[in-house]
């Protein structure tokens, strides 16, 4: 089955998900425009991690359609879906580095596992994908001798290792320092430049979000409420929309 | 015999449902949440071998991996399994000495260490250190990926960890428990020879002959290759339940714990119907 041309990455239609009782998605409805970068905002809780792991086939919705690049990835059988997540790379919240593995290593994993490259080849390619995000100098460094903005660099050179087309990032300057976030927010903003990848950034961090996104969505329970440029956000009346940037722009 | 196989299943059905249960306060809900818990394990592990076997025979095959894990599983517990089949042999040698003695019998002594460590010491000894030394890392390792996310990177990066994670494991633990059981045997009956020939001397040519007399293979193959299906419990349980590990680092020493307990409660009701199928078909 090959994708139609021209068709939208991420297509997501009346999507729902629910865990027991507890409604974490309800009816989302989604389109994300080649290159373009949405940022999706809201409090803890709200099913913005459930999104992009629904996105890669993590989880499996209730009821609803996602296409990412013009194909239907629910009940996709194994092999097709993997064929979907190489062409998207997911930064992780806590990065999820493979612990007993280096930081080159790391990189190194997904091209070991899909590209048909000599050793040489993958090292090469492993450090420059770790130059690119400034971590060249900690190849042969454990994830557990390294910080936690270290780790989303090593994170996202992994999630860049396969040249994705859709980039997925969960939380990329949670738990960081204002610094340490910008330089994260920089790295998103150079590879939109660079790459004109596709990206979907999951955060709270309104104040990053206004410098790097082309698009945002605002998620309350499990539902889009505004959708649409940092502007079209800020003339919003709606009391939520107003003490979220007020409260987020603030922090 | 399925009558008996119930009988044998039932109680560590309930302890592996236990392990899961909450703490309800009256004894009805709890009896039904026990109940569910243990229809929903059983669903579950099913489900896990299925999603296991589907992904073990297809392409790609991970043989690097698979020998990393059996330099892992196997070659680090030989010294211990070693050094508990040694223990063995020594107790072995002491303990029967004076019963033999007791009946007159005491130059049965070789033939019984030996026939002892191989039909059943040996085997049963490996399993249970196995279970709890990879037990307790698979349970712990697996449970740890699983809540920092590293499986959910690995699957969303197109790599299926029932394969690369599990599959690696489970086939290291089956290949490698019969050879450990070699190695706890050998141990076991030259710990055992020493310890005679402390109290009495002889030669260990002598105590290998009079040992292995009435040794044949029927005693010898069965028991060594019953404990691939040991290598197998203890591999699927320790996966499995590091695989559905929940609730951060607690959830993982819960993962670590039940994967010890359980796989070893299987290893020993595995091992009554392995020695009564031996039995049926070899004597």
């Amino acid at each position: 089955m090959k994708s139609p041309k021209n068709a939208p990455p991420v297509v997501v239609k009346d999507l729902h998900k629910s865990f027991g009782d507890q409604t974490v998605l309800d009816g989302i409805d989604l389109t994300i425009a080649k290159g373009e970068t949405l940022v999706v905002l809201g409090r803890s809780g709200t099913g913005k991690s459930v999104l992009l792991k629904l996105l890669v086939g993590l989880e499996h919705p209730d009821s609803g359609s996602i296409c990412v690049e013009g194909q239907e990835i629910i009940d996709l059988p194994l092999p097709q879906l993997n064929e979907i997540r190489k062409k998207i790379g997911f930064l992780f919240q806590q990065a999820a580095l493979y612990d007993s593995l280096t930081v080159e290593e790391n990189v190194a994993f997904p091209l070991n596992r899909h590209m048909n490259m000599s050793e040489a080849e993958r090292k090469n390619r492993a450090k420059e994908l770790l130059s690119s995000v400034g971590m060249e100098k900690d190849l042969a460094k454990l994830p557990s001798e390294i910080s936690g903005g270290m780790k989303k660099r090593v994170g996202l050179a992994r999630a860049l290792a396969l040249d994705p087309e859709i980039l997925l990032f969960d939380e990329p300057t949670a738990g960081l320092d204002p610094i340490t976030a910008a330089e994260i927010g920089n790295l998103i903003s150079q590879l939109k430049e660079e790459r004109q990848i596709t990206s979907i950034v999951v955060t709270h961090d309104v104040h990053g979000a206004k410098s790097f996104s082309d698009r945002l969505a605002l998620m309350d329970k499990g539902k889009i409420l505004i959708d649409g440029t940092f502007g079209e956000l800020k003339k919003s009346r709606n009391p939520f929309v107003v003490q979220f940037l007020k409260n987020g722009a603030g922090s | 015999m399925t009558i008996d196989l119930l009988l044998l299943i039932a109680p560590v059905a309930i302890a592996a449902a236990a392990t899961n249960a909450g703490s309800p306060r009256d004894q009805w809900p709890a009896a039904r949440a026990l109940l569910i818990s243990f229809f929903e394990w059983f669903g579950e592990l099913g489900v896990f071998c299925g999603r296991l076997v589907k992904a073990a025979f297809a392409p790609p095959y991970e043989f690097r991996e698979i020998i990393r894990q059996m330099d892992s599983i196997g070659a680090k517990s030989l010294p211990l399994v070693a050094l508990a089949g040694a223990a063995t042999g020594v107790v072995m040698s002491l303990e029967t000495r004076d019963s033999l003695i007791r009946f007159g019998a005491k130059s049965m002594l070789p033939t019984v260490i030996v026939f002892s460590i191989i039909r059943e010491s040996g085997p049963i000894i490996t399993a249970l250190i196995v279970s709890g030394r990879v037990g307790a890392g698979i349970g712990a390792e697996l449970g740890s990926m699983k809540v920092t996310e590293q499986i959910d990177a690995m699957e969303a990066s197109a790599v299926d960890p029932y394969k690369f994670l599990a599959g690696t494991r489970v086939l290291a633990c089956v290949a490698m428990m019969p050879l450990l059981t070699l190695a706890a045997n050998f141990s076991g009956i030259l710990m055992g020879w020493v310890a005679n020939t402390l109290a009495e001397p002889i030669s260990l040519h002598l105590f290998v002959n009079n040992g292995f007399k009435h040794v044949a293979f029927s005693d010898f193959l069965p028991p060594t290759f019953k404990t691939a299906v040991f290598g197998l419990i203890i591999g699927v349980v320790s996966c499995f339940q590091g695989m559905r590990t929940k609730g951060g680092t607690e959830g993982v020493g819960r993962s670590a714990t039940s994967s010890v307990v359980l796989s070893s409660l299987f290893v020993i009701l595995a091992d009554v119907v392995l020695v009564r199928l031996i039995l049926v078909f070899y004597s």
